[in-house]
């Protein structure tokens, strides 16, 4: 089996709402220094080890977890 | 002609646009989202709602849907198809429409009447509309900011392919009116062949005075006028 986590982020030209309200949070609980805080998507994936696994996962992200026209994508496959 | 209501898993606006469509005196039938077969239809709507529950991001479960293949099928060969709110969402994660719609700058689920100018008069939509008018259509929706990279964009615009953009009561494209964050306040595209449309308002919901506003009537006459 392996592990697999994939993290999905907001392309850095879209503005990111979520993320500017916790920026406002921070900043009201006494947080300094604070630049910028964007927020994404965190998906664990257990799964069969292959020798294309990282082609799967790969195509994973392209057909579903991300959409290419305002996200970015990544991820790790820990082999256990 | 014969108009066609997609029903996903959580759409919740079919039956309102299997009305709009059949008060205007046209064959109307629904189609399961299971269906792998549309035709005899002229126009297919995608109608509103939460399919599979906004899952994921809105539209990104529906698009595999049995039949969304036939649906990109039906618009390769011309076949006009246009989306209404989660329709439209749908139709950009398809890939059967340019860019993408993201949570609503406000991050709040916004329902109320909004402004929109016709910048499109000739299309299979809004042909009946003249360029300029503004008409009083609902928004209902949580992720209805159309985002576009630049390229993209620029060719939409360059190619007419706006329909709609929010603006005042007397047609004015403000920062103001525009409700969730769109770039150009863009309401409501084209593709590039003309023969399908996306649109965050629903003209579903406007077609009859009684009930506030009939300004919606006027984009499905217009597909009518192009199709009868």
């Amino acid at each position: 089996m392996a592990k697999v986590n994939v993290y999905i982020t907001l392309k850095p030209a879209l503005l990111d709402a979520q993320g500017k309200v916790m920026q406002g949070a921070l900043d009201n609980l006494g947080f300094e220094g604070i630049e910028n805080v964007r927020i994404g998507k965190f998906i664990e994936i257990e799964m069969a080890e292959s020798a294309d696994i990282e082609a799967s996962v790969e195509d994973m992200c392209k057909k579903l977890f991300a959409n290419p026209n305002t996200e970015n994508y990544r991820f790790e496959i820990i082999k256990k | 002609m014969k108009f066609g209501v997609v029903i996903f898993p959580g759409s919740n606006c079919d039956q309102d646009a299997y009305y709009a469509v059949k008060t205007l005196g046209k064959d109307v039938d629904y189609i399961w989202h299971a269906s792998t077969d549309v035709s005899g239809f002229d126009c297919i709507i995608l109608p509103g709602g939460f399919s599979y529950g906004d899952y994921l991001r809105t539209g990104a479960v529906a698009k595999f849907s049995p039949v969304m293949n036939a649906i990109k099928d039906f618009a390769a060969k011309g076949g006009r198809v246009i989306g209404i709110c989660n329709g439209f969402q749908i139709l950009c994660e398809s890939g059967l429409l340019p860019g993408a719609l993201i949570s609503n700058t406000g991050l709040r689920f916004i329902c109320k009447h909004v402004n929109l100018r016709v910048e499109n008069d000739t299309s299979d939509f809004t042909n009946l509309c003249k360029k300029g008018d503004v008409l009083s259509i609902p928004i209902a929706h949580h992720g209805g900011n159309y985002y576009a990279d630049d390229d993209t964009l620029k060719s939409l615009e360059d190619n007419g392919q706006v329909l709609f953009r929010y603006c005042d009561d007397k047609g004015n494209v403000t920062d103001e009116a525009n409700p969730n964050g769109s770039r150009n306040n863009i309401a409501g595209i084209l593709n590039a062949a003309g023969n399908v449309a996306g649109m965050m308002p629903h003209p579903e919901r406007a077609m009859e005075k009684i009930l506030t506003d009939d300004d919606g009537k006027i984009i499905f006459e217009s597909i009518i006028n192009r199709l009868s």
